[in-house]
């Protein structure tokens, strides 16, 4: 009866474990390279740093509102379209050149657009991209932070 | 012997229970903002059906203003509750209005039917998300009182019965 019972409580213990780490770890883009806003801050102010691209991967509307100073619009990451600008945009790019994707739209494990992107990218062998990490959404993790940002297109 | 061990796994099953529940609690992302708002920026578009929708129409009416996407998955969880809350408080004073920030009305069209959408939606401008503060991430959400005034903004995505509190109190005034 009691090790029955105990049995019962480490199984109990098991599944609440692991239903926890599962929501932990719901975030789907383990595997990207990512920069913080903070390291990208720096690098954008350093005079010696490597000059690299910026990409915007997530919808007009929000770029139009505001966007990281010296960013491209390129499309949205989860639509055929907008892979295929950037895939005309990297076109004639080397291989190594560094490349920052971003998007923002919404909480970063729930963004359609910087996984395909990333992904995009990969396939055609750039070696030097990263994916801004940006948690909550641009607003909060750049914008209200007083980051260099630009309106329009 | 046994006993200790049992009171131990007793123990530690109820802190990970708690913890999970934490977790859980706070899963949905939304940040509260509940002061310094003035008047609700009046606006006219055209609603994805090609009908006149102006903020204005819905003085005197709970207004909860929601700027989404049909390609944001917090936004698509949270329509089905509101259009359930539409059911249940439009007779008695609630209006849901939808603001797409998506790049075309296509998609929007497609998403109205697909989710039988029973309030307004019209696809949003820049122009209107800057009157709004800026709509730079989804979801945000505006609760509009009778009078016309912000009396909140959710960045992110809110539990319904958050907004289904705010808005049965402001129906009851």
């Amino acid at each position: 009866m009691q090790p029955t019972f105990c049995n019962f409580l480490v199984a109990l213990l098991l599944c609440t474990t692991l239903l926890g780490s599962t929501v932990l770890h719901a975030a789907g883009s383990i595997t990207l390279k990512t920069i913080t806003p903070e390291e990208l801050l720096q690098a954008m102010q350093a005079k010696n740093s490597a000059k690299r691209l910026l990409f915007f991967v997530g919808p007009r509307l929000l770029y139009t509102q505001a966007h990281i100073v010296g960013a491209e619009l390129i499309g949205q990451g989860s639509t055929s379209e907008g892979i295929q600008n950037l895939r005309q945009r990297a076109r004639n790019l080397r291989k190594d050149t560094p490349i920052v994707l971003y998007c923002g739209c919404c909480p970063w494990n729930h963004c359609p657009n910087v996984d395909p992107a990333y992904r995009a990218l990969q396939e055609l062998g750039f070696t030097r991209v990263k994916v801004l990490h940006l948690p909550n959404n641009f607003g909060t993790d750049w914008v209200d932070k007083g980051y260099p940002t630009a309106r329009g297109e | 012997m046994i006993c200790f061990m049992k009171r131990t796994l007793l123990i530690v099953a109820g802190v990970a229970l708690v913890l999970i529940w934490i977790v859980l609690r706070h899963s949905s992302t939304e940040q509260k903002e509940s002061a310094g708002f003035g008047p609700a920026p009046d606006f006219t578009l055209a609603d994805v059906s090609g009908k006149k929708l102006s903020l204005s129409e819905y003085r005197g009416k709970v207004v909860l203003l929601d700027f989404w996407a049909t390609w944001c998955a917090p936004c698509k969880e949270e329509v089905p509750h509101f259009v359930d809350m539409q059911n249940r408080y439009g007779g008695r004073g609630l209006q849901i209005v939808g603001i797409s920030m998506d790049d075309g009305e296509k998609p929007v069209r497609a998403f109205q039917q697909e989710f039988r959408m029973n309030y307004p939606v019209a696809v949003g401008t820049a122009q209107l998300a800057e009157q709004y503060g800026g709509v730079l991430g989804l979801p945000i959400a505006f609760v509009i009182d009778p009078q016309g005034r912000i009396v909140s903004r959710y960045v992110g995505q809110t539990d319904p019965e958050v907004f289904e509190s705010e808005i049965q109190k402001l129906l009851r005034r």
